[in-house]
């Protein structure tokens, strides 16, 4: 097995492919073009989990609600296990995330991070940018007026 | 983690989930409601060293809420891979375990298990042992889901007799040996055959 990737790389391409939308994902690993034969660990499942979080990263925890999440797992021809974990119904995309996660552990990577998981990352980074544009022009500066007297 | 080894990890699981696992629920609790009876189990197939009737027990009944108590002579990394793959469920201690898997002589003593509390006799552990097969009777049972009297070969009368002793409380047996599984109800009297 390949081992030249982190756990923090790995998390990283996880959450890119769990969050990612599942169109413009589709068409990525279309234009990417290798479907390597697989076999399924586990069929694609959708199931419930149930979002916690903290009050500014501290104090106690709580539920803040679930999420539908589709989850598979599946092994490449060399036995190379990858997991899928995303958000939504869709079992396609699900089954896509698997397979990405699987090559990226093997000599393929670079070639898919390129093709795939840059043009992702590159897109969810222009949203966030626009999103925070958008949330900076609605800011409001207060400050206080000369009264004009004296 | 070695390739071969993660690989094992992952594979036997049930085939059809919600159907499989609906059968093996009929066996387990068909085997519960008539102590001494052998029923058909299966659909997992688990990774070397134990049954395929514990494993598919093991997926059945087990999820992320029940800690399993692995004994020595059944825990293995695979076998812990395994279990975490296919049901979540945390490995735990005898002392706080709700399922617990192993041969006869490696999960006694008994008192470590969990057998529950007056208000709650369900906070038990439920014991899934390992027998190389279900041979010659040499316990009569009786009670509940038992017209007259069931035979059944027991590894050991005196321990499972104490246990019924502790009725409400106490702990329920699952037997395991290939395909096959039997129960005992901690409800169930048990007498040396004659």
């Amino acid at each position: 097995m390949n081992t030249k990737f982190s756990a923090e790389e790995r998390k990283g391409w996880m959450s890119l492919l769990a969050s990612a939308d599942e169109v413009r994902l589709a068409e990525l690993w279309q234009e990417y073009g290798a479907d390597p034969a697989c076999e399924w660990l586990r069929a694609p499942e959708a199931g419930g989990v149930m979002v916690r979080g903290r009050m500014g990263g501290s104090g106690a925890s709580f539920n803040l609600g679930e999420m539908t999440v589709t989850r598979c797992a599946l092994s490449l021809e060399d036995g190379t296990v990858g997991h899928g974990y995303v958000q939504g119904r869709s079992k396609a995309k699900a089954g896509m995330a698997a397979k990405i996660d699987a090559l990226m552990q093997t000599g393929a990577a670079a070639g898919l991070s390129t093709a795939v998981l840059e043009p992702l990352a590159a897109e969810r980074k222009a949203r966030k940018t626009a999103r925070a544009a958008k949330a900076a022009a609605t800011k409001v500066e207060f400050f206080t007026m000369v009264r004009g007297e004296d | 983690m070695p390739q071969q080894l993660q690989n094992t990890a992952y594979v036997g699981g049930l085939s059809n989930p919600p159907v499989v696992s609906a059968q093996a629920f009929r066996a387990a609790m068909n085997a519960m409601a008539r102590p001494g009876r052998t029923e058909e189990i299966n659909g997992a197939i688990p990774p070397d060293g134990i049954s395929v009737a514990a494993g598919s027990l093991l997926l059945t009944l087990c999820d992320p809420e029940t800690g399993v108590y692995l004994a020595p002579d059944v825990d293995s990394e695979v076998l812990r891979g395994w279990l975490a793959f296919h049901t979540g469920a945390p490995i735990v201690a005898a002392e706080q375990a709700d399922f617990a898997l192993g041969s006869w002589a490696a999960l006694t003593p008994l008192d470590r298990f969990r057998i529950g509390t007056p208000e709650y006799p369900d906070r038990s552990a439920t014991l899934i042992v390992e027998v190389p097969g279900f041979g010659a009777p040499n316990a009569v049972l009786s009670g509940p889901g038992i017209k007259d009297a069931a035979k059944m070969a027991l590894p050991d009368l005196a321990a499972f007799q104490n246990n019924t002793l502790l009725y409400p409380l106490g702990v329920d047996f699952f037997f395991t040996c290939g395909t096959q599984v039997a129960a005992l109800p901690r409800s169930t009297q048990i007498s040396a055959e004659a």
